[in-house]
């Protein structure tokens, strides 16, 4: 898998890692060249739903693969070394991750960076009461946040953050209001800033429908490492693994429910003759 | 030495099966029974759709109890552990997530079967004389299943769990008087917390399994007693042959045995689809505020009950509080389920069957169903769901509204039974079951 290669490279700099990325996506599949075609087509056509108003909002739609296993594999290197700082995922446990191809050592050198067994639950060693006092909250645990939050509102929060000085980490996010998390992703997305202006539709159709009579609208004011439709792609890698994460047998659970529903489907019309045949003497 | 008269047991086609069961029957009423109940029990023979739920609330209440035994081995009743638990069955438990599901799943799906199994009632007037106490019977289950459904929802631990039953039980804080010392005794507790979480696993997993197996007997031994109503609402026992059988009676088994087996098959075609495939029903069977542990701290800002209790919960809702007291809307709650009881003395109908019935009671029975869901949708919805009249109505919630105005509907079925099922012109019953 491509991905492993980069994997490799991950654990030097495992706290604010940005070698990895762009890479295992260069090297992709044409699947995946075409996804990032349409999230640059969501990307270039304006700003996101998201941002496009703070009270109907809408949700950009995730374009998650759960049996794409590159793309989990990214997902999981995103999420150790980002997320996995200060959000723990402790009913998950770290030798699971061989269902998406990675060997023990693979998972061992590239992705553990706190705990040294494999057998051991991700958690992480972040003290919860100096974690409420510099985010104003816990960091919450993240194994079941997916089934919580749903792909779409992770997709939109994880690219929804820009920068806004009166917030203590100077960080704010169009999808969680005022929310205690600082973006941890930064230095890959950029600093964006949030442009508030009245709607004359200077920039196309999207606000037309918009009742709201100022539109907002994000402007990336430091570009980060990666262009925009290389982070979304990093984004939508990170949230594919945590719906992973929210349900590891989901994959499993489809094919096995295939093969009892065409069991079932088989004893229909058997059960169906059997009454046939019974009940012909019933006049 | 043969303990009674009792002939000897023939025709299994096996001489040692034979002796088995002979020396069985000799000690406890195996034949008698079997005959009592499935060979010589005479069900009429025009069964039709409706009557397959009965039996498939049967199976689902197995599967509740099969699959339960098996989440007991692993789920912690402990509020430090309970929610952890659930997702190590889900995770590390060899097929724990199946068993998982098919009891979330079970619980929906016996709720669903108990309705349309109700429903059948309604419209064929199965809970009328002879069959009251059948029917008593079957409220006395369906209020158990409540409960053990209730019961049942803490133990996840997740935010609904927590901040549902909390809802649920300041409903009893309401009561007048005794109303703060009842809910004290409930949770065992003043807030939730582990006490509560561990009485309500005792209640789910013990006592109201026991007495809701016991109801079902009891269920059951009166429906053998007084035989099955039929879609035509007319008596098979009036028409028997020489032999005693009722000429449009046919033995329960094999007949209704085997199908009863095509409808357990084309139910867990259903069933599986929504165990493997989408288990959480779009947030109806599991909701997504479930998968956050419980936060005594956090109030959700959306509290919404499990969609089969939400009928209820809507007229709960609906009513408004007297001298800032919710206790109309729970009182209201309470009739709205206790009333199912008097039904059988309610319907003053010449018929039983809506096959016969006159336009009265097929309106009635129409604005009540419509009403059920209605109120049913609305109670999984936040208040504002539908926006506000203007002014000329007071800026009043639609969807409170219309909720009244169902409330109203629900109770009005109940209320005026008595008259529009006597001045219903209704036709002439048939003198035996239409089949084909």
């Amino acid at each position: 898998m491509n991905t492993l290669i980069t994997l490799a490279g991950t654990r030097e700099r495992a706290f604010f890692h940005i070698a990895r990325i762009g890479k295992p996506l260069h090297s992709c599949r044409n699947s995946l060249q075409a996804l990032a075609l349409l999230c640059a087509a969501a990307v270039f056509t304006g700003p996101s739903p998201v941002a496009a108003s703070e009270s109907g909002l809408r949700l950009d739609t995730a374009p998650i693969q759960p049996t794409d296993v590159v793309s989990l594999q990214s997902g999981a290197s995103t999420f150790a070394n980002y997320c996995l700082n200060c959000h723990s995922a402790s009913l998950m446990r770290w030798n699971r991750l061989m269902e998406l191809g990675l060997t023990e050592s693979q998972i061992k050198d590239n992705l553990m960076f706190a705990s040294d067994k494999i057998g051991e639950l991700m958690t992480v060693t972040i003290i919860r009461k100096e974690a409420k006092q510099a985010f104003g909250a816990v960091p919450p645990d993240l194994s079941v946040i997916a089934r919580a939050r749903g792909a779409d509102w992770l997709y939109s929060y994880l690219r929804g953050f820009y920068r806004d000085p009166a917030r203590p980490t100077g960080w704010n996010n169009a999808v969680f209001e005022n929310v205690g998390m600082p973006n941890p992703m930064w230095q890959l997305q950029g600093e964006r800033v949030r442009v508030e202006q009245t709607a004359k539709g200077e920039d196309g159709a999207d606000h037309a429908h918009s009742a709201a009579a100022k539109s907002v609208k994000y402007e990336m004011a430091k570009p980060g490492s990666l262009t925009p439709v290389q982070y979304d792609e990093t984004v939508r890698d990170l949230v594919n693994f945590l719906v992973y994460l929210g349900e590891p047998a989901a994959t499993s659970r489809k094919q096995i429910g295939t093969l009892v529903l065409l069991f079932l489907l088989a004893l229909w019309p058997l059960a169906y003759l059997l009454k046939r045949e019974y009940w012909k003497d019933v006049h | 030495m043969a303990a009674t008269e009792k002939p000897p047991v023939t025709g299994t086609g096996s001489v040692a099966l034979d002796g088995v069961l002979t020396w069985v029957d000799q000690r406890f009423p195996l034949i008698s029974t079997w005959k009592a109940h499935l060979a010589e029990y005479y069900a009429p023979k025009n069964f039709n759709f409706w009557y397959y739920f009965g039996s498939l609330a049967m199976l689902v209440l197995a599967i509740q109890i099969v699959t339960g035994i098996f989440l007991t081995m692993h789920y912690k009743p402990d509020a430090n552990l309970a929610f952890a638990s659930v997702e190590y069955i889900m995770r590390e438990v060899p097929g724990g997530w199946i068993i998982r599901y098919m009891h979330s799943t079970g619980a929906s799906a016996f709720f669903i079967c108990i309705y349309l199994h109700m429903f059948r009632a309604l419209l064929y007037g199965s809970y009328r004389s002879p069959r009251e106490l059948m029917w008593i019977f079957g409220v006395l289950i369906y209020l158990l299943l409540m409960g053990e459904a209730f019961f049942g929802y803490l133990l996840p631990w997740g935010q609904m769990s927590y901040w549902g039953a909390q809802v649920i039980i300041n409903l009893f804080s309401a009561i007048p008087l005794i109303g703060p010392d009842l809910s004290l005794w409930i949770r065992g507790d003043y807030v939730i917390s582990d006490a509560t979480l561990n009485r309500f696993f005792a209640l789910h997993v013990i006592a109201i399994p026991l007495v809701l197996l016991g109801l079902v007997m009891a269920h059951l031994l009166a429906l053998h007693e007084v035989g099955s109503n039929n879609p035509d609402g007319i008596e098979i026992k009036k028409n028997k042959d020489a032999k005693g059988v009722p000429l449009d009676g046919i033995p329960f088994h094999p007949y209704y045995t085997v199908k009863d087996i095509l409808g357990v098959v084309v139910f867990m075609i259903v069933f599986v689809v929504i165990v493997f495939f989408a288990p959480e029903m779009g947030g109806y069977f599991l909701e997504y505020n479930n998968f956050v542990p419980a936060d005594p701290l956090q109030t959700p800002a959306h509290i919404a009950p499990v969609w089969y209790f939400t009928p209820y919960y809507s007229i709960l809702r609906a009513v408004p509080p007297l001298f800032n007291s919710q206790f109309p809307g729970v009182v209201a709650m309470g009739v709205s389920v206790m009333v199912l009881f008097l039904l059988p003395w309610l319907d003053r109908g010449a018929v039983k069957s809506i096959r016969y019935r006159g336009t009265h009671f097929k309106v009635a029975l129409a604005a009540f169903v419509i009403v059920f869901l209605v109120l049913g949708y609305l109670g999984t919805e936040p208040i504002t769901v539908w926006g506000q009249f203007g002014s000329w109505l007071g800026n009043a919630d639609r969807a409170t509204v219309v909720a009244r105005i169902c409330t109203v509907i629900y109770f009005a079925f109940f209320v005026l039974m008595p008259w529009y099922t006597k001045v219903d012109k209704t036709k002439p019953e048939p003198e035996r079951v239409t089949f084909q």
